[in-house]
């Protein structure tokens, strides 16, 4: 017992050689980084959105009627963009680890590409294509339908800035797994929908789960995309981050705090979630490396 | 059920992966598709399977065309390499997975898995999940799974393949009586030659996409059709000589071939099997070769010999039978005789190897 004790502790030490000083000054580095860059700002918004006592709080979310207005939209907008975005995340899986196509490395290119594209830049290109001025706004005007400073514009700014997060998830997942458990189930008689329901979905639960988490997360506080095509009205257009600058711009602290507080409970919710459901995400097993009786 | 396969070929790209496959499966006989990896063999049950559709050709079940048809209308029972088990449901729910999705009543989902299970003895594991088996349990449950849904033909694509070699060894003879007991049409693919003799009825080997033979285990060893075959079913000793007046030459040394009997002389490749060659203390017959030993393993029921003839300049492996090797008593360094008892030539306008 000592002895495996012993080689234990020693084979822990080889791993980390390096002076006790340099580790620990390294160690505290980080949390020092990790405090002052995210954990401090943090506790000041709760700090300065309570100040006022919890009534005050409550006042300043809840009985001004633009910022009630902004956190329906963002609470409405936000889970359409997560959902729409699922639906095409699971598509653009599928067709990628299932299919061999030409142009698939690109699409898998272009799929990255809001992850590389400024979202103002994003926001503007949506302005010009939807805009009274752009190519289809005036056409879809004749229709009466509104998609800048609207609802549909902020949507699909929301949906730009987060198409990645699902299919970035799945498409690494799917691959691991394989086609060959989806073919097992056709060859015995199920139809595709049965497959999908039966044997792809359980198979992959989990991570499609963590990247609607992580893409909730995202649609929830998009600031710059969301700012160009909504055209932050107040009552009508604002979301909760855009809500957050404007009454900040207004020297109304408290209210931007508050709204700033309520924004980041919901990340720290997304974030404990998606903590919880990583838990569950394991590499999935290969049946041929496993020990054979 | 019969199959039926008529001039079937495949490309992946350049890579012509079938060409001009004809061939048929009896019904309720054990068919092993045999080949290097390469030769298309997993190809070819694919497109058996639905799972892979033909260039060219067509495949008929029994007088039934099913080449237009996809897997799921084909009704055949497919076995994955890996085995492909739904890895979230239990043994049990997957062995039902084909009922379920044919909507079966519960009561007779109930009984057939309860029956299967017996078949392929997993009584009392159908509550586990794939993860918690053995790789000799998954290949029975992926087996149990093909079977329930009562399928025209069963294709297993290299069954035993992820195996060693023990529990490989117990599921062929398993296989070879549950195909005994349910006599449904059985083809699998293996690159395994001793695999396919033991369990197959039939041997179709295949190389390069084309089928080299076809025929019962005995025929396609004892008389391989080309020399591509002699050497892939196993150990084979090689001599380069002449042929002439029903005499191979090699070197100062004869081997008889009534088969050739032109008198011009021909380059030919005689091929003998280690089990084929003699050894013997003193020479059986002016046609024996002085060797020397110079390896000696026991393998099993035999002795592997690897003997060096300086006359000829080449090294032979020579299996001896055990009561054979214990009269001679062999040991490495002693001189000996060889001779063939048989030799199969194969001139150079037959196949290159």
């Amino acid at each position: 017992m000592h002895l495996d004790r012993r080689v234990r502790k020693s084979a822990g030490r080889m791993v980390a050689n390096e002076p006790a000083w340099l580790r620990w000054l390294l160690i505290g580095l980080a949390f020092f980084i990790v405090g002052w860059l995210i954990v401090l700002p943090l506790v000041y918004v709760f700090w300065q959105a309570l100040s006022g006592g919890l009534g005050l709080f409550w006042k300043n979310v809840w009985h001004d009627p633009d910022t009630r207005h902004a956190i329906w939209l963002t609470l409405t907008v936000a889970p359409l963009a997560v959902l729409l975005n699922t639906l095409f995340g699971l598509a653009a899986a599928w067709v990628i680890t299932r299919f061999d196509f030409p142009g698939k490395p690109l699409l898998v290119t272009l799929l990255d590409l809001p992850f590389a594209v400024s979202p103002v830049v994003a926001g503007l290109c949506f302005m010009l294509l939807f805009g009274m001025q752009g190519w289809w706004g005036p056409l879809l005007r004749t229709w009466g339908i509104k998609v800048v400073f609207a609802w549909p514009g902020i949507l699909l700014a929301t949906m730009f800035v987060t198409l990645p997060f699902v299919a970035r998830e799945l498409i690494p997942l799917m691959q691991a797994l394989g086609p060959d458990e989806e073919l097992a189930a056709i060859s015995l008689g199920a139809n595709p929908w049965q497959m999908f329901w039966r044997v792809t979905l359980p198979n992959i639960r989990w991570g499609l789960l963590f990247g609607v988490i992580q893409c909730h997360a995202r649609a929830i506080g998009e600031f710059g995309a969301v700012y160009v095509v909504s055209g932050h009205i107040a009552g009508e257009t604002d979301t909760m981050p855009l809500r957050v600058e404007k009454l900040f711009q207004e020297y109304n602290n408290p209210g931007s705090f508050a709204v700033a507080a309520v924004l980041a409970l919901i990340a720290l919710g997304t974030l404990v979630l998606g903590k919880l459901v990583l838990k569950h995400l394991e590499p999935p097993e290969q049946p041929e490396s496993e020990p054979l009786s | 059920m019969s199959i039926n396969i008529r001039g079937v070929h495949k490309r992946f790209g350049d890579f012509h992966a079938l060409n001009n496959i004809n061939l048929e499966v009896p019904t309720g006989k054990l068919v092993a598709l045999l080949g290097p990896s390469g030769s298309g063999k997993t190809t070819l049950l694919r497109i058996i399977s639905g799972l892979e559709t033909a260039d060219e050709g067509s495949i008929l079940f029994q007088d039934e065309d099913v080449t237009g048809r996809s897997v799921r209308d084909r009704e055949v029972g497919f076995v994955f390499q890996h085995y492909a088990l739904f890895r979230h449901m239990t043994v049990f729910e997957n062995i039902a997975f084909g009922m379920r999705v044919r909507k079966a009543p519960n009561s007779e989902v109930q009984s057939r898995v309860k029956e299967l299970l017996q078949l392929v003895r997993l009584e009392g594991l159908g509550q586990r999940y794939p993860a918690e088996l053995s790789g000799g349990q998954r290949q029975r449950v992926a087996l149990a799974r093909a079977l329930a849904v009562r399928p025209r033909m069963l294709l297993l694509d290299e069954p035993f393949g992820a195996l060693d070699a023990k529990v490989r060894q117990e599921l062929r003879s398993w296989l070879r009586k549950l195909h005994e007991e349910m006599h449904v049409t059985t083809v699998f693919v293996t690159h395994d030659q001793e695999e396919a003799f033991e369990v197959a009825d039939q041997v179709v080997v295949l190389r390069g996409g084309q089928i080299e033979q076809v025929g019962t285990p005995t025929e396609v060893f004892d008389h391989p059709a080309t020399p591509f075959v002699m050497d892939f079913l196993g150990n084979v000793n090689v001599f380069q000589g002449r042929l002439e007046n029903g005499e191979m030459h090699l070197g100062p040394f004869r081997m008889d071939y009534p088969e050739y009997t032109h008198s011009h002389a021909q380059q030919a490749t005689a091929y003998v099997r280690p089990h084929e060659l003699e050894l013997t203390r003193e020479p059986a017959s002016s046609r024996s070769l002085a060797a020397r030993v110079i390896q000696l393993n026991p393998a099993g029921s035999v002795l592997k010999a690897r003997v060096r003839s300086e006359d000829l300049g080449i090294e032979l492996t020579v299996d001896v039978v055990r009561e054979q090797a214990d009269l001679l008593r062999l040991r490495v360094g002693d001189d000996v005789f060889v001779s063939p008892r048989n030799v199969r030539v194969f001139l150079p306008s037959d196949f290159a190897i």
